[in-house]
C-alpha cells in the first residue's frame, strides 16, 4: 500500500539528514552507540526498536535537545554544531512528543498558532497596538492555521482548551502545531501510541497526506509494526542503542537479528 | 437566554479574534466605561475617589503587570513593590531634574527604567523556576527598598527621606501635587489604566501572549516549537515591571502625593499577588476584579458598622475587619480556586442557558 500511495507524484530526493556514528551516553548508560543512517528528502523513515532502544534519544539529538558526545549530524548539507532546540526549529525541524506536550491552558487554535511563531515578524510594540501590519499578520496566519484545522478535521474543537480534549484529539492537535511551522523535516514520536484502530487509521492517513501533499520528510517512531511496514519507505531498527538493521520494510521484516531482538533469541 | 450567542455568525477572522466577539459583552463594557468616565467623577465624593477609586486604579495597574508575568508567562515574582518603587522614585527624580518635561512622558520613561530593573532581576528566571524564583525576586524587593532608603540621591538629599509630588500640569490642568483635585487625578489614572489594559489585552492575544503561555504551560515544547526561552521570559519581566513602575508612579503622583519606601514594602508585593490569585491568573479582567476585591472590601468592612448603626471600639473593628477579610479570601479560593474571572465565565455560561437547568 505504502509505496503505491500517491505513486508517481511522490519524489524522493537526495539526503536531507545524515546521522553518522552518533554516540550519546548519560553517565554510565550508553543510550546510542555509533548509530549511522540517513534520511532522504520526501521519504517516510521509521525508527523502530524495543523499549529503551534509544529511539527517542535519537530524535532528541536530531532536534538539538540532546547533544551527542560523538559523531556528526549533517542537516541540509551543513554539519551541525551544538545547537538549541529553537535553532533547530528555525532550520525547519518540527516534532511531536511521545507523551503529548501541548500547551494545556491554551485553545486548540492558539496551540496551532504557536507553530506559526517563527513566521511572524512584527515585534511586541506593533502587537501592543494591534493595528495595521500586526493585525494583518495575525489574520494571515490565522487563515493558514484554519487550513490545517480543516486538514486535520478538528474544526469543532477550535476554541476548546486542549487540556480537556480526549487523547486522540490531543495527538492530532499536536500534529497540527508541528505542521503549522511548515517544517522540512517532521519528527513524530509514537504518533499512534494508545489509539484505537480507527484513530490509528486516521492518523496514518494524515501522515501519508502530509508527506504526499506538502512533500514533508517524516521520521517517525512507532511500535505498531503493521503501521510501520505499511506507511514507511525505509526502516531503521535500533536495539540497546545500536543500529541493528536498516532497509526497506521487507528487508527488515526478514532480518534474522531483528526477529531475535523482538521475539527473543536463544543464546548459547 | 439573557446572554445568547446563537445566531451570531462571524464572517471574518478579524471579527472572530476581536477582544469581545459578542455584542452583549461590548455593550456591557461600554456601559462600564461610561459610568467610569462620566458618572463617577460627577457624583463621587472626595473621600470616595481618594480612598477607594484611585487606589483601585493604581492596584489594577500593578495587578495587570503581575498577571502578565505570573498568570501568562508563569514566572512567580515577589518583587512587585520594588518595581513600583523604581517607578515612583525615577518619576520623582526625572520630574525634579527636568520640570518642563510633560509628566505623562516622565511616567512612561520611569516605566522604562522599571522595565530595565525588571530585566536585571528577571535573569535568574532563566535558570530557576517556581518558588525558588520567588525567593530570587524577593531579593529585588529588599534590595530596591534598601537602595531607595540608603542612597540619598534618590530623594534629592531631603532630610526627611520622603519624596513629594511637585505640581505638574497636563494640557493646562494641574494633575499632581496638593492643588490637583481628586477628580483630575482620578481621570488621569483612569485614562492610563484604560490605555494600558487595552495594550495588555492586545499583547496577550497575539504572538507575544502565546509565547508567554507556551513557556508557562510547557517550556520544553515551547522551545522546540521555536520560542527563545530567554527572550520570552525577559520580555515578560520587562513588560510586567513597566506596568508596576507606572503603578508606582501613580501611587506617588496621583494617589498619595508623598511617600517613603514603606509605601512599597513587601506587603504591597503580597497584596498584588493576592489580587492576581483571587482575580484569576491569566486574565486581564481578573486583575481588575482582584484589585477591586482587595481594595474595596476593607473599605466596605470599615464603614459597615457605622452604616448598620453599630458602635464599636476602633481596635475591635480593625481586628474584625482583618478576620472577615481573611475568611472571605479563603471562602472564595475554596469556592473557585481559579478566581473571579473563572466565576464570571461560569456565570456567563449559566446565563446562556437560563432559565433552563441543563
Amino acid at each position: 500500500m505504502a509505496n503505491g500511495n500517491g505513486g508517481n507524484r511522490r519524489r524522493i530526493g537526495g539526503v536531507i539528514l545524515n546521522v553518522e556514528d552518533v554516540s550519546l551516553s548519560f553517565g554510565g548508560v550508553q543510550a546510542l552507540e555509533q548509530v549511522t543512517f540517513s534520511v532522504r528528502e520526501g521519504e517516510i523513515r521509521a525508527i523502530i526498536g524495543p523499549n529503551g532502544a534509544g529511539k527517542s534519544s535519537m530524535l532528541n539529538c536530531i532536534n538539538g535537545f540532546y547533544h551527542p558526545q560523538g559523531g556528526t549530524i549533517t542537516y541540509k548539507g551543513n554539519k551541525r554544531k551544538q545547537m538549541r532546540p529553537h535553532e533547530a526549529a528555525a532550520q525547519g525541524i518540527a516534532r511531536t512528543f511521545q507523551n503529548i506536550a501541548l500547551f494545556k491552558g491554551m485553545t486548540t487554535l492558539d496551540n496551532i498558532m504557536t507553530g506559526r511563531n517563527l513566521k511572524m515578524r512584527r515585534n511586541f510594540l506593533w502587537q501592543a497596538l494591534y493595528i495595521g501590519p500586526a493585525r494583518r499578520e495575525e489574520m494571515e496566519h490565522r487563515a493558514f492555521v484554519e487550513q490545517i484545522i480543516d486538514f486535520l478535521e478538528i474544526q469543532a474543537i477550535r476554541k476548546q482548551p486542549v487540556g480537556k480534549l480526549p487523547y486522540g484529539l490531543q495527538k492530532r492537535v499536536e500534529l497540527g502545531r508541528a505542521l503549522a511551522a511548515e517544517p522540512d523535516l517532521l519528527l513524530l514520536d509514537e504518533p499512534m501510541a494508545g489509539m484505537n484502530t480507527e484513530e490509528k487509521e486516521d492518523m496514518c492517513r494524515f501522515v501519508l497526506d502530509v508527506n504526499d501533499e506538502f512533500g514533508t520528510t517524516i521520521v517517525l517512531i512507532e511500535h505498531d509494526m503493521g503501521v510501520v511496514m505499511d506507511i514507511s519507505d525505509r526502516v531503521v531498527v535500533l536495539d540497546y542503542g545500536k543500529l541493528l538493521a536498516d532497509g526497506t520494510p521487507d528487508d527488515v521484516r526478514g532480518n534474522k537479528q531483528v526477529i531475535d531482538a523482538y521475539l527473543g533469541a536463544v543464546h548459547d | 437566554m439573557l446572554y445568547r450567542e446563537s445566531g451570531q455568525f462571524k464572517t471574518s477572522y478579524e471579527a472572530d479574534q476581536a477582544i469581545l466577539p459578542i455584542p452583549q459583552d461590548r455593550w456591557f463594557l461600554m456601559a462600564v466605561l461610561l459610568i467610569a468616565y462620566l458618572v463617577i467623577p460627577a457624583v463621587s465624593s472626595e473621600y470616595m475617589l481618594q480612598a477607594v477609586l484611585i487606589p483601585f486604579l493604581v492596584f489594577a495597574m500593578a495587578a495587570i503587570g503581575l498577571n502578565l508575568l505570573l498568570g501568562y508567562a508563569g514566572q512567580l515574582s515577589l518583587g512587585t513593590g520594588g518595581f513600583m518603587a523604581v517607578g515612583a522614585y525615577m518619576t520623582y527624580k526625572m520630574t525634579t531634574a527636568w520640570p518642563d518635561m510633560d509628566i505623562i512622558v516622565v511616567f512612561l520613561l520611569s516605566g522604562l527604567c522599571a522595565a530595565g530593573v525588571g530585566i536585571i532581576f528577571g535573569i535568574p528566571s532563566l535558570r530557576i523556576k517556581g518558588f525558588y524564583l520567588a525567593v530570587a525576586t524577593l531579593a529585588a524587593q529588599f534590595f530596591l527598598s534598601w537602595m531607595f532608603n540608603k542612597v540619598e540621591w534618590f530623594y534629592n538629599y531631603n532630610p526627611s527621606g520622603t519624596i513629594t509630588a511637585p505640581p505638574r500640569t497636563v494640557f493646562g490642568h494641574v494633575v499632581t501635587g496638593p492643588e490637583a483635585t481628586a477628580e483630575t487625578r482620578y481621570m488621569v489614572a483612569l485614562i492610563l489604566v484604560t490605555v494600558f489594559a487595552l495594550i495588555a489585552k492586545n499583547l496577550v492575544r497575539g504572538r507575544v501572549g502565546r509565547s508567554w503561555m507556551a513557556i508557562r504551560d510547557m517550556d520544553i515544547a515551547a522551545e522546540i516549537i521555536g520560542f527563545k526561552p530567554y527572550q520570552t521570559k525577559l520580555l515578560a519581566f520587562a513588560i510586567s515591571s513597566f506596568y508596576c513602575g507606572i503603578a508606582g508612579a501613580m501611587t506617588l503622583f496621583l494617589w498619595l502625593g508623598s511617600v517613603e519606601t514603606e509605601a512599597f514594602a513587601i506587603n504591597i508585593s503580597f497584596q498584588v499577588l493576592f489580587m492576581v490569585i483571587i482575580g484569576g491568573l491569566g486574565s486581564i479582567l481578573g486583575s481588575f476584579l482582584g484589585a477591586a476585591f482587595i481594595t474595596l472590601v476593607p473599605v466596605l468592612l470599615t464603614n459597615a458598622p457605622q452604616l448598620a448603626g453599630l458602635q464599636m471600639a476602633t481596635d475591635l473593628q480593625k481586628h474584625l475587619e482583618v478576620m472577615i477579610f481573611g475568611g472571605l479570601i479563603i471562602f472564595f479560593l475554596i469556592v473557585e480556586p481559579h478566581g473571579f474571572a473563572r466565576l464570571w465565565q461560569i456565570t456567563k455560561e449559566k446565563l446562556r442557558r437560563w432559565p433552563f437547568p441543563y
